[in-house]
This record gives C-alpha cells, sequence and structure tokens, in this order.
C-alpha cells in the first residue's frame, strides 16, 4: 500500500491503471444497474467472452496479413457489438433460441479466439493476459480509445435516461407510449458491449460478469432509485479498482483479481449486513 | 361533436396457433362514451383490448382508433394493463413511474419538463397518490400500485383511457371512488373498462362489451339476467342496481 502511494507518482504506468479504473468505473456503474435490473448478466459474461475472438482475430489480420492500424482493441469493439447485436436480434424474433444464442456465442467466441491465438505467429502472451486483465499494460494510445468509449457511453445513457428506464420497468407500456423499444434495447446491449471492452482491460474476460453486476448489486441494496443506484455504483466501482490495485500492487498480486475480491468481499458484507440490521430492528 | 368514432372495430377474427380467440367482432364505440368490455376468463377481453391498442394484429377484419390504424394512435390512449408483470426489486419511486406516462408527449431526449413534473403529480393527484410521490414503488400495497398504474396512464392525458381489470386489487370503497372518477372522465374522453364484474359496471357505462369469442354490444339498461346467462353460459349473479341516468 505504502509502495503504491511513493511509486503512483513515479510511474506513469500506474497513473494510466487508475485512470483506465476511474473511466471504467464511471461507464460500469451506469451500465451495470441496467445490467442488474433488467438482468441481462447472462448476456454481459457471453459478450465478454467473443471479445477473445475479436482480440485474436484482430492480431492474426496484423501478423499475418500487415493490417497494421487493425489494433487488437478494435476487433474487441467490434466483437462485442456483432455478439450483443446477434444476442439482441435472436432475443426479439426468438425469444426462446435467447439462452442456447448466449451459451453458444460464449464458447464459440472464445474458441475463435484460442484459434486465432494459435495460428498467429509470434509473441502473443498479452492477448492471453485479457483474459485475467492487464490494467497495468494499458499504453496512453489504449487511453484515449477507452476515454471515448467512456464518453460515449456515458452520454447516450444520459440523454436517453427516461426511455431506458421505461423500456427497462415495463416494455409494453414504453411501447404504447411511442418509444422504440426493440432500437433502446439493442442499443443498450451495445453500450454494454462497450463497457465490456472497457471492463476487459481492467478485470480481464473472465470476470467481467463479476465487476459489472457486484458494485451495482451493492448499489442496489442501498438505493431507491435508478440514477441514484448509477451513482452509487460508479463510485463504488472507482473504490474497488482503486483499492484493488493499490492492495495488489505491494505484494505482486494479479490486480484485476484483487479488485474483483474487494468487489466480492463489499458485496457479501453488504448482503448480509443490510439483512441483520434489519432482523435487529 | 367529432363525427369520427373512438373505436371502429370491422369484422375482425383473431386466432393464437390456430385456436380462434375472436370471431367476426363488429362494433363501434362512441367518443366520450364509457364502455365496459366483459365476459368469462379466457373469453378474449385482454386479446381484443390488445388488439385496439395494435400489440396483436387481427387475422382477419380491420380496426381504427380515433380514425386512425391502432399503432398510430396509441399514443393517446392511456393504458393500465393487467396482471403486470412487473419486478418489484426496481429502483423506482412512484413519480419515476407516473412520469412514465408522459414519454411520447415530449422530445425524445433529455429529462423531463417542469411540465411533464405537474401532469404526473395531477395525475397521482387525481387517484389520492400524490402524498407517496417520493416512495418506492415496490413499498406500495397490491391496491397502491394499481392506483399508480391508472395514474401512469392518466399521466400522458390521453383521448382515450384503456383499462383491463383496474379494481382487481382494490376493495369496495375505492372501487366506487374510481368509478365515480372514471364516469366524470368519461364526459371528455372515451374510457374502456374492462372487468369481469357486469353487475358493479353497468350502474356507470353505457354500453357493454360482451366478449366470449364473438361479441355483443348491449346499452346498459338491456342487459339482463338471460343476455348475462347467454354470454357466460351458466347462471350468473346479477347484481340489483339503480341507474343513475335512467
Amino acid at each position: 500500500m505504502g509502495e503504491f502511494l511513493t511509486d503512483l507518482p513515479r510511474y506513469p504506468f500506474l497513473q494510466h491503471a487508475l485512470l483506465v479504473g476511474a473511466l471504467a468505473g464511471v461507464a460500469c456503474g451506469i451500465i451495470g444497474s441496467y445490467v442488474v435490473t433488467k438482468k441481462i448478466s447472462t448476456i454481459a459474461g457471453s459478450i465478454s467472452h467473443t471479445v477473445l475472438g475479436g482480440l485474436g482475430a484482430a492480431r492474426y489480420c496484423q501478423v499475418v496479413h500487415g493490417w497494421d492500424w487493425f489494433h487488437p482493441l478494435y476487433g474487441a469493439v467490434l466483437a462485442a457489438l456483432i455478439a450483443a447485436l446477434v444476442i439482441g436480434l435472436v432475443g426479439m424474433k426468438a425469444r426462446q433460441r435467447e439462452d442456447t444464442v448466449i451459451g453458444a456465442l460464449w464458447a464459440v467466441g472464445m474458441a475463435a479466439g484460442i484459434l486465432f491465438i494459435s495460428r498467429t505467429p509470434g509473441y502473443s502472451e498479452d492477448l492471453m493476459s485479457y483474459l485475467f486483465g492487464s490494467i497495468l499494460m494499458v499504453s496512453a494510445g489504449d487511453l484515449w480509445l477507452i476515454a471515448g468509449l467512456d464518453l460515449f457511453v456515458v452520454v447516450v445513457a444520459a440523454l436517453f435516461y427516461n426511455q431506458f428506464l421505461a423500456v427497462c420497468f415495463d416494455e409494453e407500456f414504453a411501447r404504447l407510449r411511442g418509444v422504440r423499444v426493440e432500437g433502446f434495447y439493442l442499443l443498450l446491449l451495445c453500450m454494454t458491449a462497450l463497457t465490456v471492452v472497457l471492463l476487459v482491460t481492467v478485470v480481464g474476460i473472465i470476470m467481467v460478469i463479476a465487476i459489472i453486476t457486484l458494485p451495482a448489486a451493492v448499489a442496489g441494496e442501498f438505493t431507491k432509485r435508478l440514477w441514484h443506484m448509477m451513482l452509487l455504483s460508479a463510485l463504488l466501482t472507482v473504490a474497488f479498482t482503486t483499492a484493488g490495485l493499490a492492495l495488489s500492487y505491494g505484494p505482486d498480486l494479479p490486480a484485476g483479481a484483487t479488485i474483483i475480491a474487494v468487489a466480492g468481499t463489499v458485496y457479501l458484507a453488504s448482503v448480509v449486513g443490510v439483512r441483520l440490521f434489519r432482523l435487529k430492528r | 361533436m367529432s363525427p369520427v368514432d373512438a373505436v371502429r372495430v370491422s369484422h375482425v377474427s383473431f386466432s393464437y396457433d390456430g385456436t380462434p380467440v375472436l370471431e367476426d367482432v363488429h362494433f363501434t364505440i362512441p367518443q366520450r362514451s364509457f364502455i365496459s368490455i366483459v365476459g368469462p376468463n379466457a373469453g378474449g377481453k385482454t386479446t381484443l383490448l390488445k388488439l385496439m391498442l395494435g400489440l396483436l394484429r387481427p387475422s382477419r377484419g380491420t380496426i381504427e382508433i380515433l380514425g386512425m390504424p391502432p399503432a398510430k394512435a396509441r399514443t393517446r390512449i392511456g393504458y393500465m394493463p393487467q396482471h403486470v408483470q412487473l419486478d418489484l426489486q426496481f429502483p423506482v419511486t412512484v413519480l419515476d413511474v407516473a412520469l412514465m406516462g408522459r414519454l411520447g408527449r415530449r422530445l425524445p431526449i433529455g429529462p423531463y419538463s417542469r411540465a411533464d413534473r405537474a401532469g404526473a403529480l395531477e395525475a397521482l393527484r387525481k387517484l389520492e397518490m400524490q402524498d407517496l410521490a417520493g416512495r418506492p414503488f415496490m413499498a406500495l400495497s397490491g391496491g397502491q400500485r394499481q392506483r399508480v398504474l391508472i395514474a401512469r396512464a392518466l399521466a400522458s392525458e390521453p383521448q382515450m383511457l384503456f383499462l383491463d381489470e383496474p379494481t382487481a386489487n382494490v376493495d369496495m370503497v375505492v372501487e366506487t371512488e374510481l368509478f365515480e372518477l372514471l364516469h366524470e372522465m368519461s364526459k371528455t374522453i372515451t374510457v374502456v373498462v374492462v372487468s369481469h364484474d357486469l353487475g358493479f359496471v353497468s350502474q356507470y357505462v353505457q354500453s357493454v362489451v360482451c366478449v366470449n369469442r364473438r361479441v355483443m354490444v348491449h346499452p346498459t339498461a338491456s342487459v339482463t339476467g338471460e343476455v348475462i346467462r347467454d354470454l357466460y353460459l351458466s347462471d350468473v349473479c346479477m347484481v340489483r342496481h339503480h341507474h343513475r341516468d335512467g
């Protein structure tokens, strides 16, 4: 902890990591609240795992076909958006298939990533590090992409807050009020996809589902309105990523896993604490 | 007086996966009237309402609402659904829910205006729920929730009001108050109420649309025990009542 504080002003990579945690935290608080209240956390999990396919495909194109501009994070964004649209459209056109498609994309995305990586000559260890998070490896260039995605998610969520709220609370009524329910649902899934990509850099593909749901679930215990939940959830996420980074730095623990451990502990404590408090009264 | 009917249903049939639910339904509802749709369970009442809202499409026939296709007219309709499958963990207040009725009356972007809030609060006031505006929706009783959902339907300042079983969770006193309120409102807008309780509603409404796969329309005065028996195909208990407008 002390080491973290003394090194923070000296190393830009630590500052980048903190900044990424904070940026991702804001989007995560907003989108996580929708994911929890709309109960689409498995969709978020599935999108997250397709990201490996995107990362792998982009790196393959870079190395094998010489598409230098195709940064792995662009591949991640593309794969996440495609997964979101496929799941969204299947859910609307054939609801009973939705669950199957979520599971299929989850595994197939992963498989595609592993295959692409195995066929890419040279060093691809860094892609595998996306599985468990690589917040300390974020470059200044990544930072701009992350800030852009973050800004987009926050602005869209703020502008259409009322529509998203109505769609999540009562789809049929929203439709009767002239809200384009399908469009907003797909937009919400796409924003979830972008947020997932942000979070993949922080905690990794496998643990995204936890960081997107746990802070929102904790916030849900203490708030009565959706935007209060978003605000508290965003603050919690930033606190979790910062605490996770600080705690992991000294003993050289993996940052992503430490962040998730902090989030999980706080979630458990809040759930138990709230229940005990109610029992006592 | 506008010559356009509030509802014009012409020879409409509808079936779910081949099972006919409604057959050759044909009726009109004039504007500024108070109508009840009654019939046995699974007789097609809610289906008829959803067809009129454009949520379902008829297999045959046409429906016009205020001279327009239902999907076009729907933002002029205030709707309260039956058995709402709402997540009671959802973090919304009573006012948040009522405000949803204002969507479709406003720019599709940005926060609600002062007028929206005033409209939502006014709708809550009509149902005596304004004091609970800041309460979490999930903390309310079933009857209170129902009233909030009616307020949400009213908040859009609709030209028509469709309520599906609005008194399912409320006691007799509230039911009477509610029908007094709806009766008052039917002087300016068209009110359509789905109910299984014919005896009670018939003292307020002008005509009754009886749905049991087929549809018959009766002026309230002619609703007799025999009509009801035909509709339900079994004896029903008829509540004696006096007509307010003779």
